[in-house]
């Protein structure tokens, strides 16, 4: 069998730009230098991968984010890395031809191939509310998911249910891990509405040069990406901690880039990598650019409440804290718990200060 | 056995049938048949949206303020365009006005999405329906070099020796037998009409592309957080500014309005020097072979609602820089007035549409729209109701309605933006065509009405947008050095200064035609919700009258090379940059009667 070397060799990458591509993979993993060599061992002796890229009810953002991964790029993913052998958003076959390379990969790659879901099948109708080739995309799917390695949930549609699945959720929309029939797999859910490109890309590359999945936390989430908050690494957190914030839309503190906690901001109880890898090669985040986090990567985010309402209920403010108990209380206690002790701490230490501002 | 629609169009449905479904690089799920005589030539054809997700019936209940961040997922494809929409209707119907910044930050980010999308659209969705990348193997990339000279003499990536290493990558990918995307296409299909040169040339500007999409896109990280589905705000824009003060670097400042600056020209750049010279040499072969076909009803009935503010808050045609307007039975000389609010003009019908009204000879305004999902199929339908063979089009048959204008099935999206600038007499509309005519080999105006006028006049948008970028962002800048660098306008932030009901509209011009939300407010929370959207009037099924949309019409008539490869089909249906996700998703106000679902 081909290595993943020989396959990058073969379309014309030099072995200068192989190695750079590996230093590449390195960091965007958060790896040192010293991983660069390791990485291109293992990727000269490994072979490429089948995958299958199924669409269901979605709306397709995170093919779109996909496309702007800065390193890799989605060019050299796609032509290089992978074999993209199935993916209707950008495949050059259409009705029977396409359908048949879903059995043509079932049956020549069993167990090898990789099936990547974006979306997620609605199954109220008889899931007739999403048809493929004349038939539900249910049946595609727990076809395609019975001898797949693995499956990659993408998004917050296929990882939780997202938009369409909120209530009352009209077509019951179901995440790929609660469909009835589907094989039983590992499942690697890469939620976010989308989710990063580079985060994206970046498990992809983990699973071809470290030949394993990805370990997750108990939510089925890489832990490499999804183990800490946005507020835990948000560059406004010193403004948190101080008790600066912006009060109303546009006003001083928003021009000073205080925090975003009052205006609604899901960064305390939202774990993604947004404050850390940001978006679009790094360029920037949404708290960066003014607006709170919504907690687009949070299962039923869409249901908790409006993206303005602050997180905590205010008869809690008032109790003491200093801002070292605020870190030891975000380190240890998970969830809006955690943000709720911070918060508390934080509007206390406000109140104090707005009187000097 | 021919039924004449009053919309022009003989059908006949004796010829062999054809099914394509998936139809793929579209957004979303959608299925086509077509009959074909002994000719080879499409006689019926039937379009159907093969997805419903129920959205605005999710939006019950909310507050106006998130609408945006909902619809927004509507579609990600076109992503900003449904959030943009939203807020509009929001502000219509609280009385919100926004700042100039705003509406500068708002269009570029608008205008970035027109821009990328077309240009993902060409070279990522459509050129495969007419660039054969297993041929540009044939090609002497000295030959390819010297067209690209010819074509585009400013690009600077036109050496022998950079096609030859594209080629050679191409090639062992090719040899490699994984073709990827590429597997099972109809490369040996006569349909395939350009010389080895120029599909090497075009299959390196698929790759160049690829690579350059995304930078055209941080604009709108740098406004909005970011990219697919920025940030939005009712009122403004969430972005401050804070061009010299303290806390500046967090903000809108000098560093970021000139990385703003530098994307903007490098994709003027690029729209210039690959996207307008592939489009004229790619659509000049194809014209010149003959194939003139997919025109539909491009050139009798075309609608647009119009888009990109000059002057903040004012949405009257002669403020908006992309054109507004109805033309109707192909009469250019004269454009009609678009009233959103008007019950008589905008109406959806439902009778081939999975859906039940009380009355389905009648059509309802957005306003009054009911939405109660029917999933039921005609007693010729062949197959069962979950593996359907083949459709029976004398019943419901789509996911989607059947939106028309004062009963007229229309055509949306660039091409109709462009005819009704060029009726209104527009003269940056009516240079950029007679240009392209001219390029053309001085080709009629009739060349437009075609898939390749349609495919064209998106390239000309993303031309005229790349520079109308520029132009916004020196506004907001001479703004900013007047003294403004409001962003937001929270006056009604608070939903106790509303009033105790309200109603209103938003419109913005989707990069695949015209899109308006409709919204009541009722106690501070959405009381109904609605959503007609570029591809419910493209892809509209039949209504109560016969008359075909705009996706069937252009199939129609049309000569096919092999009957059982869909190239052509699939060339046409994509020329209209066809978005499913966003046409198949319309709730009336009676959403939560949904477990009520009545089959057959």
């Amino acid at each position: 069998m081909e290595t993943f070397y020989d396959v990058m060799r073969r379309q014309g990458i030099t072995r200068r730009s192989f190695l750079k591509y590996c230093s590449l993979t390195a960091a965007a993993l958060g790896l040192g230098p010293s991983f660069a060599p390791k990485i291109a061992h293992a990727m000269e002796t490994k072979e490429r991968i089948p995958v299958l890229w199924l669409h269901g009810l979605e709306c397709t953002c995170c093919s779109e984010s996909f496309i702007r991964s800065a390193h890799p790029l989605a060019k050299d993913v796609v032509l290089s890395m992978i074999s993209l052998d199935y993916d209707d958003t950008i495949m050059a076959a259409a009705g029977h031809e396409a359908e048949a390379i879903i059995e043509e990969i079932v049956t020549k790659y069993k167990g090898k191939y990789l099936l990547a879901v974006e979306g997620n099948p609605p199954l109220n109708e008889d899931g007739m509310y999403c048809i493929i080739g004349g038939k539900p995309f249910t049946d595609q799917l727990t076809y395609a998911s019975q001898h797949a390695k693995a499956i990659i949930s993408w998004g917050s549609c296929a990882s939780w249910g997202c938009v369409q699945a909120a209530r009352p959720n009209p077509t019951r929309a179901t995440p790929v891990h609660k469909v009835p029939g589907i094989g039983n797999k590992p499942i690697i859910k890469v939620p976010g509405c989308p989710p990063i490109a580079e985060v994206m890309t970046a498990v992809v590359t983990y699973i071809l040069t470290f030949e394993r999945f990805p370990e997750l936390d108990r939510q089925g989430r890489p832990k490499m990406f999804y183990s800490q908050r946005i507020h835990d690494k948000c560059y406004r957190r010193p403004h948190f901690d101080a008790g600066q914030f912006v009060e109303k839309w546009d006003d001083e503190g928003a021009k000073k880039g205080y925090c975003l906690y009052k205006m609604g901001c899901k960064g305390p109880t939202t774990y993604n990598a947004c404050s850390t890898v940001r978006w679009n090669g790094g360029l920037s985040f949404p708290i960066q650019a003014g607006h709170g986090c919504i907690g687009c990567s949070e299962d039923g985010f869409w249901d908790k409440g409006g993206f303005y309402d602050r997180l905590t209920d205010i008869h809690q403010f008032g109790i003491e804290a200093n801002a070292d108990e605020i870190g030891v209380g975000a380190a240890t206690v998970v969830g809006a718990a955690a943000a709720a002790h911070a918060a508390v701490s934080a509007v206390k230490q406000a109140r104090t200060k707005g009187d000097n501002d | 056995m021919a039924i004449q629609t009053p919309n022009g169009f003989t059908l006949d449905t004796s010829g062999e049938r054809v099914v394509v479904d998936p139809v793929t690089r579209i957004e979303g799920h959608m299925r086509c048949e077509v009959n074909v005589n002994s000719d080879n030539i499409i006689t019926n054809a039937v379009s159907t949206g093969t997805m419903w997700r129920g959205l605005e019936v999710i939006l019950k209940n909310r507050d106006p303020r998130d609408a945006w961040a909902f619809v927004q997922r509507i579609c990600g494809v076109c992503t900003g365009t449904h959030a943009l929409t939203s807020c509009r209707a929001v502000e219509d119907a609280l009385g919100i006005e926004i700042p100039d910044n705003a509406n500068s930050i708002r269009n570029i980010m608008q205008l970035s999405l027109e821009i990328h999308d077309h240009l993902v659209h060409f070279y990522h969705l459509h050129a495969l329906d007419w660039v054969n990348p297993i041929n540009a193997l044939k090609a002497d990339p000295r030959d390819t070099s010297a067209l690209q000279k010819a074509t585009s003499p400013r690009h600077p990536k036109s050496s022998p020796g950079y096609f030859r290493d594209i080629q050679n990558r191409l090639k062992k990918f090719v040899e490699s037998g994984q073709l990827g995307p590429f597997k099972n296409g109809y490369w040996d299909n006569p349909a395939y009409l350009l010389p080895p040169e120029a599909d090497l040339m075009a299959v390196t500007h698929y790759l160049e592309a690829l690579d350059f999409q995304k930078e055209i896109m941080k604009t709108r990280t740098i406004f909005g957080g970011k990219d697919p589905h920025p940030n939005w705000l009712v009122g403004g824009v969430p972005c401050p500014i804070n061009i010299d003060g303290e806390g500046s670097v967090g903000a809108i400042n000098m560093e970021s309005l000139n990385h703003v600056r530098s994307i903007i020209n490098q994709t003027i750049e690029f729209v210039d020097n690959v996207y307008i010279p592939d489009i004229i040499a790619i659509g000049k072969i194809y014209y010149d072979a003959g194939w003139h076909y997919g025109g539909g009803i491009s050139g009798t009935d075309a609608l647009a609602y119009g888009d990109i503010p000059d002057k903040p808050n004012d949405f009257s045609a002669k403020n908006l820089m992309m054109p507004r307007g109805a033309i109707i039975k192909g009469n250019l000389n004269e454009v009609h007035e678009v009233d959103h609010r008007d019950p008589e003009q905008i109406q959806e019908f439902v009778p081939h549409s999975w859906y039940k009204y009380d009355d389905e000879s009648k059509g309802l305004h957005p306003w009054d729209g009911v939405t109660d999902p029917n999933y039921e199929l005609g007693p010729k339908t062949v197959g069962t109701r979950t593996n359907i063979k083949q459709l029976d089009e004398a019943a419901k048959y789509s996911w989607i309605k059947a939106p028309r204008w004062r009963g007229n099935a229309m055509e949306v999206g660039p091409l109709s933006r462009y005819l009704v600038g060029y009726a209104s007499k527009h003269t940056e509309f009516t240079d950029q065509i007679t240009d392209t005519l001219g390029a053309l080999g001085n080709a009629p105006v009739s060349a437009l009405f075609t898939t390749i006028g349609r495919t064209a006049a998106r390239a000309l948008e993303a031309q005229w947008c790349s520079y109308k970028q520029r132009y916004f962002l020196d506004k907001m800048i001479a703004n900013i050095k007047a003294g403004d660098q409001t962003t937001a306008n929270t006056e009604s932030w608070d939903p106790s200064t509303w009033p105790k009901e309200a109603r209103g509209v938003g419109f913005t011009e989707a990069p695949r035609g015209a899109l308006a939300h409709w919204i009541r407010i009722k106690d501070q929370k959405i009381e109904n919700y609605q959503c007609v959207v570029p591809t419910t009037w493209n892809g509209s099924p039949r209504d109560n009258e016969g008359n075909i949309g705009a996706f069937e019409a252009s199939l129609m008539n049309t000569k096919v090379e092999r009957p059982h490869e869909p190239v052509e089909i699939l060339r046409t249906i994509h020329s209209f940059d066809p978005c499913l996700a966003c046409s198949t998703h319309v709730m009336g106000p009676d959403g939560e009667e949904l477990a009520k679902v009545k089959v057959r």
